[in-house]
């Protein structure tokens, strides 16, 4: 009877234990959004928050006066994201369906894990090709002084998305039941209208997922665009322009800034701002893919 | 319905079952006696499986499943708070549908149940060893294995092995859920001459979907459909003289 | 019959575009490692990967930031592969489908996709003035951690996956406690798996810069680390240095070439070495 008792207690204490390291996950969500929240707080007794999501002028360290708009950054964000997704949506969903539908398996078998080794080529590495391999090129190529802008950030983060939307989207086409091609194929269809018309339709929501994560990933990137952008500070009017996205804005000046200044807790707040652009981004996706997972079943 | 009018050693009271919100067992009332063999028989889906599994409280594992009614072992409720899962489980052995046995050796295999209760002394665990592998009639074709990896033995090699397993821990009433329904005939007819042996010392419950089988082994037969209890009898009633028209259907083969 | 070679010819074209879009992918995937390869191999010699940088880094080695690198990626290990592993565990052997289970796992894969400058501005709040640890290995090690903890966790989960249930009834059957079937025939299936998903998360975490610019990540060093409190040179930081911040760029790029070859391949490697291994295992398995 002691010998259950002792041996109970210790059960619940293992089972106390695996809990809190699962609990973990709750906490550390929570504590990085109550981090930057508080953090940012600050920020507000100074920049009133509609100048601050508004404007379009970032120069907190003006000797006459700090400005702290952050329209251009959110604005080159959104640019370098959505040119990385024109690229890297179609590129990678037809790679998905390469490998889904017409490649040989063995080539399959072969091909997924070097797909998977672009996904570990770190983000400065990426982000030093831009600026020896695709800048000049793009200079080159569209005769302006150099090839650090937009265009370039795009052309890098569509391949740092790419791996993500591969494996989402053939996992999705994969998914599709096999009898829905099957039927297709038996009414005379070819495998192509298979492909376009049933299948591709079938794994949509998957396949929308699987952008929507490649477009968080690409709107949280730092390294890439810090180095292949070109960082300037003007509103953006093109894909030919050097353009400083959110994330690079933190990277450059959090390191220069005095602790506990406003411009300290602006970029806490910029911060913020982008946790939560790719929270909702994530839990769109997660939402979405969630639901096509639920039909499946 | 108790067809024996002494004490049983393990006894279910209008037992109910529930998987969320559906209902898999439905007021069943069985004893089962000491050194004798009670099979549970009945369609695919009747409930069989999940009877047995709550006599061990294996149930319990499954998210979302609730008992209502009484079980008792002994004559006393195996779910009442001071009964403890760990030794019941200990008490009441159970052989599975499919044998499996862990990826380790033989041997270990079937020290495993010693082990965790903390026994270290080498002769004691060998002696058990042999014993249950005796027990179990797989001495002879394993004695010189007892370091190869359980998993290099035949199906109903295995089998064994996990019957020898569940011995070596001494348990008072052995549980089989279908325990011959994944090896073949040759094996099946080893497990069955086991079962009859095993019930000098045991109480021993068997559920099956082979009616030959359930009329070779036991003493006492339960008939089960929809999760409900049919028919409850000796086994020779059961089957010569069945008092349920259902249950009469089902042996002479008319539905299964 | 006019029909049909419409449909063939259709189908043609179309296969081709999906081969074509294949073949961009690993065109780009061969130009990156072709190009580093080529112009970081030259640069690599016995001196590039044991000595100091020298004369304002236009000369000598990547040494400190190799340690640097190296140190800060135990330091994640340390925290993310026991928490990652545990966190694993009672999700896939404790937790029930409750509400509390599902936020823990809506909390996981959220945590997954927070961008990695923004756990750096985490890691600069909590551990760098938080907890006093300053702009050190700790900091930086920590702030990775935590980054990589949701990749360990999932990996770990698909580890334990891939345990039949069997293993766990049997030794429930046999009147083992919860933890004893884990300890004794879950996990010792299931930690080799665990590990492979969790070496490739660490290779991630190597190759991170932005959770290490403010928490401990140092410009140039003269000297190494001598304890965990101090800065360090990381080989991801010192690339961005060489290919950004130098004052002669063009003069030291052989050297950032260099840098960016070995980052690769410690990253690179690390994670081929996760992949065979996970190969091997599911062979095993079989």
């Amino acid at each position: 009877m002691r010998k259950n008792k002792r041996r109970n207690f210790r059960e619940a204490a293992i089972r106390a234990f695996f809990f809190t390291c699962g609990i973990l996950a709750v906490l550390v969500l929570l504590g990085i959004f109550a981090t930057l929240l508080s953090t940012a707080i600050p920020a507000f007794r100074e920049i009133r928050p509609s100048e601050f999501l508004l404007k379009t002028n970032w120069d907190p360290t003006s000797p006459e006066k700090a400005e702290y708009g952050i329209l251009s950054m959110v604005v080159s964000t959104l640019m370098v994201t959505g040119g990385a997704l024109l690229l890297a949506v179609p590129i990678g969903i037809g790679v998905a369906a390469y490998l889904s539908d017409v490649a040989h398996w063995r080539v399959r078998e072969i091909l997924k894990p070097v797909v998977e080794i672009l996904a570990g080529i770190p983000s400065v590495v990426v982000g030093f090709l831009g600026i020896v391999l695709f800048g000049p090129a793009i200079a080159k190529v569209f005769h302006t002084g150099h090839g650090l802008n937009a265009a370039n950030g795009s052309v890098l983060l569509a391949i740092m998305a790419l791996p993500t939307i591969i494996s989402i989207s053939e996992d999705a086409l994969s998914a599709v039941p096999a009898a829905y091609g099957e039927a297709s194929l038996a009414l005379g269809a070819s495998r192509w209208q298979t492909l376009v018309r049933v299948k591709l339709p079938a794994g949509l929501s998957g396949i929308i997922a699987a952008g929507m994560l490649g477009m968080g990933r690409a709107i949280g990137e730092t390294m890439t665009v810090l180095m292949a952008t070109g960082n300037a500070r003007s509103f953006p009017h093109g894909f030919l322009d050097s353009v400083r996205t959110m994330t690079s804005g933190i990277a450059i000046e959090l390191g220069e800034v005095p602790y506990y200044t406003t411009h300290y807790y602006a970029l806490f707040a910029i911060g913020l701002v982008l946790f939560v652009m790719t929270f909702l981004v994530n839990m769109a996706a997660d939402v979405v893919l969630r639901k096509y997972q639920e039909k499946e079943r | 319905m108790s067809p024996e009018t002494s004490v049983a050693k393990i006894e279910t009271r209008d037992l109910d079952f529930y998987y969320g919100p559906s209902r898999a067992l439905k007021r069943v009332s069985i004893s089962c006696h000491r050194n004798r063999v009670t099979a549970i028989i009945g369609p695919s889906g009747c409930g069989k499986s999940t009877f047995i599994r709550t006599l061990n409280r294996m149930n319990d594992v499954i998210p979302g499943t609730r008992v209502e009614g009484t079980i008792l072992l002994d004559g006393k409720d195996i779910h009442s708070p001071d009964v403890d899962v760990v030794d019941l489980r200990r008490r009441v052995g159970m052989v599975f549908q499919k044998p499996n046995p862990f990826p380790k050796s033989v041997f270990d295999n079937i020290a495993y149940g010693l082990r965790i209760n903390g026994m270290k002394n080498k002769r004691k665990l060998e002696a058990v060893v042999e014993r249950s592998l005796r027990g179990a009639a797989l001495w002879e074709e394993v004695k010189d294995r007892l370091e190869d990896n359980a998993f290099s033995l035949s199906g109903g090699q295995q089998q064994r092995l996990c019957i020898a397993r569940a011995l070596a821990v001494e348990p008072e009433v052995i549980l089989f859920d279908e325990p011959c329904s994944a090896i073949d005939p040759i094996a099946t007819a080893k497990v069955e001459d086991l079962i009859e042996n095993l019930k000098k010392s045991y109480t021993v419950v068997i559920v099956t979907h082979n009616m030959q089988q359930a009329a070779r082994v036991s003493d006492y037969t339960a008939f089960m459909m929809l999760g409900e209890l049919v028919e409850f009898d000796r086994t020779e009633k059961i089957f010569t003289n069945p008092q349920n028209k259902l249950t009469e259907d089902y042996i002479t083969g008319r539905f299964g | 019959m006019r029909k049909s070679t419409r449909k063939k010819i259709a189908q043609s074209i179309g296969f081709l575009a999906l081969r074509a879009a294949m073949g961009l992918v690993l065109a780009v995937l061969f130009l990156f490692l072709y190009d580093i390869g080529r112009k970081g191999g030259g640069a690599i010699s016995w001196e590039f990967l044991s000595q100091a940088p020298r004369r304002g880094m236009t000369e000598g080695g990547i040494f400190p930031a190799i340690v640097g690198t190296l140190l800060v990626t135990i330091i994640t290990a340390v925290l993310a592969v026991p928490l990652g592993m545990s966190a694993a565990i009672y999700l896939h052997e404790y937790a029930r489908q409750t509400r509390l289970t599902r936020l823990i796992r809506l909390s996981i894969r959220n945590l997954s996709g927070v961008p990695s400058i923004v756990y750096g501005l985490f890691g600069v709040i909590l551990f760098v003035n938080a907890m006093r640890f300053g702009t050190s290995i700790l900091s930086a090690g920590l702030t990775l951690g935590l980054m990589t903890l949701p990749w360990t966790i999932t990996a770990s989960e698909e580890a334990l996956k891939t345990v039949p249930d069997s293993y766990r009834e049997g030794a429930l059957a046999l009147g083992a406690t919860k933890w004893q079937s884990i300890r004794t025939n879950v996990l010792p299936y299931a930690v080799p798996g665990m590990l492979t998903g969790t070496v490739l998360g660490l290779a991630r975490a190597a190759g991170e810069t932005a959770p290490i610019l403010f928490t401990g990540a140092a410009f140039y060093l003269p000297y190494l680390p001598r304890s965990l409190g101090d800065q360090f040179m990381a080989l991801p930081y010192h690339l961005y240095i060489m290919a950004t911040q130098h004052h002669a760029i063009q003069q030291v790029r052989p050297l950032a070439y260099g840098t960016a070859l070995v980052l690769i391949a410690l990253v690179l490697g690390l994670n081929m070495t996760a992949v065979v291994l996970r190969y091997r295992l599911r062979r095993k398995r079989r």
